[in-house]
C-alpha cells in the first residue's frame, strides 16, 4: 500500500508507538497516509484504538515476523 | 482549529505516590493521553511531588523539621523507590535495568517528553508546605494550585486516576 511517510517503532514499548504515530501524523496533511512498523505487541490493539479516537482510519494491518505494519489515513 | 480546541477532551491524574514503579505508570498514560490529543493534567500531592524534585539539593533556608523531610524524601524521579520489592534500593537498580533491555523509556524521560506533549504538571501548594518542599527544589515550568485547580480540570476530565 502507498504511504506518504514511513514511521519506524521497531523495539519501541509502550507509549512509544502512540507518541511517535502522533507526532508523525502531526506532519501531514488531511487524506495523506502513515505507515508505521512496530513491534510491541500492544501496538496492533493500541493503534487501532487511537485511529478511532483520533479520528484517523487505520486502513490495513499486517504482521510479518514479529513486525506489525499499520497504514493510517489522516482524517 | 478553534472548534477543536474546544472539543479536545481532558485526563488528570492525582499523583500522590512517590514511588518508582507507580510514576512511570501515571507518565505513561499521561503520555498516551496526550498522544489521544487530550488536555493532560497530573496533580502532584505528598509523595508524588518527590517525582518532580530537582536530584540537586537546592540552598534554601528551612526550619528543622523541613530539612529533615528534605533529606529522607527521596530527590527527584531517578531516586524513587519501588513500591514492591524495594530491597534497600536494589530493586530500582534491576528495574531500570529491565528497563533498558526492553526500551522502556526512563521516568526523567517520561517527565520531559510530558512536558514537551504540554501536559501541565501541577504541584499542590498544601503538600509543599507540609513537606517542607519549596518551588527552587522543584522541576522548572510548573504550575502551583491547590484542590479547586484540581477539580475545575477533573470536572471536565473524561479519565480522572488516582495513583
Amino acid at each position: 500500500m502507498k504511504s506518504d511517510k514511513l514511521l519506524d517503532a521497531k523495539g519501541l514499548a509502550c507509549p512509544m508507538p502512540i507518541v511517535n504515530t502522533k507526532k508523525a501524523m502531526g506532519e501531514l496533511e488531511s487524506g495523506q497516509v502513515l505507515e508505521i512498523h512496530a513491534t510491541d505487541k500492544g501496538a496492533k490493539t493500541d493503534l487501532a484504538a487511537w485511529a478511532k479516537s483520533t479520528g484517523n482510519e487505520l486502513l490495513e494491518t499486517t504482521e510479518e515476523n514479529g513486525v506489525f505494519t499499520f497504514w493510517i489515513k489522516k482524517g | 482549529m478553534t472548534m477543536k480546541e474546544t472539543t479536545k477532551e481532558k485526563t488528570t491524574i492525582v499523583l500522590f505516590s512517590g514511588d518508582l514503579d507507580k510514576a512511570i505508570a501515571a507518565f505513561i498514560i499521561a503520555n498516551g493521553a496526550a498522544s489521544y490529543d487530550h488536555e493532560v493534567t497530573i496533580f502532584a500531592t505528598f509523595w508524588g511531588l518527590n517525582a518532580l524534585r530537582k536530584d540537586t539539593p537546592v540552598p534554601i533556608k528551612k526550619g528543622f523539621l523541613e530539612k529533615m523531610f528534605g533529606w529522607m524524601m527521596p530527590r527527584g524521579a531517578d531516586n524513587l523507590p519501588l513500591s514492591k520489592m524495594n530491597f534497600m534500593g536494589m530493586g530500582p537498580k534491576m528495574i531500570k535495568h529491565i528497563m533498558k533491555k526492553h526500551n522502556v523509556v526512563p521516568l526523567p524521560d517520561l517527565i520531559g517528553m510530558a512536558k514537551e506533549q504540554g501536559v501541565k504538571l501541577v504541584a499542590c501548594t498544601m503538600s509543599m508546605d507540609l513537606l517542607g518542599i519549596q518551588k527552587e527544589e522543584l522541576l522548572d515550568d510548573l504550575e502551583y494550585a491547590g484542590v479547586g485547580a484540581y477539580l475545575g480540570d477533573a470536572s471536565e476530565g473524561k479519565v480522572n486516576l488516582f495513583i
